[in-house]
């Protein structure tokens, strides 16, 4: 086994004038579990399609299992979109029979989770169950790399503990895993994490790693309502925490003075920023230039 | 004033949907229900909202006219454009002229959509579609602001503009009651609740609900009892509802998904016995 099973070497795609991927690499290692962030329209999708082969690249060079993503390679390869890929009119062995036959390997056994929906439609199932089943539809041929989009959205905090004891189960095994999500506590449970804005690569490493310099300012007051709106009409990024204001990225001397201006007592205290905040901090840059 | 639901009860045939749910929502915060699929969510907003009648309990809502409710779908018509949405809406609530122009220039640029205001809805992105269903929801300034799951499958940063617009019509007195299934949302409102099948499993502040939250959270590689253990990156935590866990165990500081699994399995293992 090489020690890369999934890589992007300066990989760019143009759809018309539009770059969609802007010369970006990255790698997945066996065993690691990656996450892939970004607001919509940063990218993340586009760079999936590629990694996947199933869209050309404009240019650059991406590697699935040593080599161009041919069938013979995407044979060796797990995905679970996030529509998830099943057969509402089929039931749950039907589905697991169809993908397994496709992969040509045999049905995985139901866990004991699901055994009481085999002869169930997919459609009627429980959305956290259909996830369960989408993932063993995409586990049972023992793939090396599993990309998975959005794998736990919508699905309770019991249920998703449950997918992801699986996905680490994947890792654990030799698999390499890259993993969209939109949700900032499934991102902490990842190793490592890459970070995409308007179609570019900009932050790579550990959440702390992404967050860098950037911090927030945590706005403590009894009148905070007022203060939310003095400093929302100044033009601030202000969100709630609780009974407490966040301002991202801010200085706490200006903040203050907006404040002092308007009559407000308020204790402002600079906070690590989140991974959120970065994000937003990323996207607004990017308007600006 | 404050709006509730209480001891509320609904069934769709054989199935309880809410369970003796009581929530409380006070003008001026954002109280977040928060739970997965099929946890209730929807039939309680529903219920806040009018929208489904309660097999026992009561409810105390506003006048519909100055009721705000974003569903869990879209909210909007895909055929017209964005700017012909927000004046449809406005023009059920009798706005029109300089008064509707100014208020549709105003909540277009606070929802950061005034260059997508001639787009179709249809051509919006799911997060500056919900975006859009937010500002319907509040074109004629309600009272109550219900919404359904707003930042569900939307990106991180329209969901922080999102966060940012329900905060600021509680900073200007509305009493704001959302879904969403993003506890580290949740964790963000004045008041939380979860729902776990029909039923509320915890609810309060979130300092309130950590100070509340009785046991022992640890965090292992080999759980005493896999059935109390569930999966936090690359180690394990396990619940000891009797804070009894055995020596050379190190106990973490939960937040609120460990509270949230801890709790469910409790409710699970009492279930079962």
């Amino acid at each position: 086994m090489t020690g890369v099973l999934l890589r992007a070497g300066h990989v760019t795609r143009r759809f018309g004038g539009f770059t969609a991927v802007d010369d970006v690499s990255m790698q997945v290692h066996p065993g690691e579990v990656v996450g892939l962030l970004g607001a919509n329209g940063a990218g993340k999708t586009t760079l999936i399609r590629m990694l996947l082969g199933l869209i050309a690249v404009t240019s650059g060079r991406v590697d699935l299992l040593g080599g161009p993503p041919d069938r013979r390679r995407r044979r060796r390869l797990g995905y679970v979109p996030q529509g998830l890929g099943l057969y509402g009119d089929l039931t749950v062995r039907e589905n697991l029979t169809f993908s397994a036959q496709a992969y040509g390997t045999a049905a995985p056994a139901l866990p004991p989770a699901l055994t009481a929906y085999a002869d169930v439609l997919v459609r009627g199932l429980p959305l956290g169950a259909q996830r369960q089943v989408a993932f063993l539809a995409a586990l049972g041929h023992a793939p090396e790399v599993l990309v998975l989009d959005e794998p736990t959205s919508g699905v309770d905090a019991l249920a998703r503990a449950a997918l992801w004891d699986t996905i680490r189960a994947q890792a654990e095994g030799g698999a390499g895993v890259l993993v969209t999500t939109h949700y900032m506590q499934e991102a902490q449970q990842c190793d490592r994490l890459l970070l995409m804005s308007d179609g570019l690569l900009v932050a790579e490493g550990s959440e702390a790693d992404i967050i860098g310099s950037t911090t927030a300012v945590a706005v403590r007051t009894g009148d905070w309502a007022r203060a939310f709106a003095v400093l929302a009409a100044a033009g601030a990024p202000v969100m709630l925490a609780g009974r407490a204001i966040r301002v991202a990225n801010a200085d706490p001397a200006g903040l203050a003075e907006v404040l002092e201006a308007a009559g407000i007592e308020a204790s402002l205290e600079p906070v690590p920023a989140t991974i959120e905040e970065r994000m937003l901090m990323l996207s607004r840059q990017a308007k600006a230039s | 004033m404050t709006y509730s639901v209480r001891s509320a009860t609904v069934r769709f045939g054989p199935t309880v949907a809410l369970d003796d749910v009581t929530v409380e929502v006070p003008g001026g915060s954002v109280v977040a229900v928060v739970g997965g699929d099929g946890a209730g969510k929807s039939t309680l907003l529903r219920a806040l909202a009018g929208e489904v009648s309660l097999d026992a309990g009561t409810v105390a809502a506003p006048p519909k006219q100055r009721l705000g409710y974003l569903p869990a779908s879209s909210g909007s018509w895909a055929a017209l454009t964005v700017a012909q949405n927000i004046d449809f809406v406005a023009g059920i609530y009798g706005l029109a002229g300089d008064e509707l122009a100014a208020r549709r220039a105003e909540l277009l640029d606070r929802a950061a959509l005034t260059p997508a205001a001639g787009r179709l809805a249809a051509q919006l992105s799911g997060g500056m579609r919900r975006k859009l269903g937010f500002v319907m929801a509040i074109v004629h300034r309600p009272d109550l602001l219900i919404l359904d799951e707003p930042s569900t499958g939307v990106d991180p940063v329209s969901r922080i503009d999102l966060w940012r617009l329900a905060s600021e019509a509680a900073a200007s007195g509305a009493a704001v009651l959302m879904s969403t299934t993003y506890l580290d949302e949740a964790e963000r409102a004045a008041h939380l609740v979860v729902l776990d099948h029909g039923r509320v499993l915890v609810q309060g502040a979130y300092d309130r609900v950590r100070a509340d939250f009785a046991g022992v959270i640890t965090r292992t590689d080999q759980p005493v009892r896999a059935e109390w253990a569930w999966r936090r990156g690359r180690v394990l935590h396990e619940y000891w509802p009797g804070a009894d866990p055995p020596a050379g165990t190190t106990a973490v500081a939960p937040d609120l998904e460990d509270i949230v699994i801890a709790l469910s399995l409790a409710r699970r293992d009492a279930v079962r016995s």
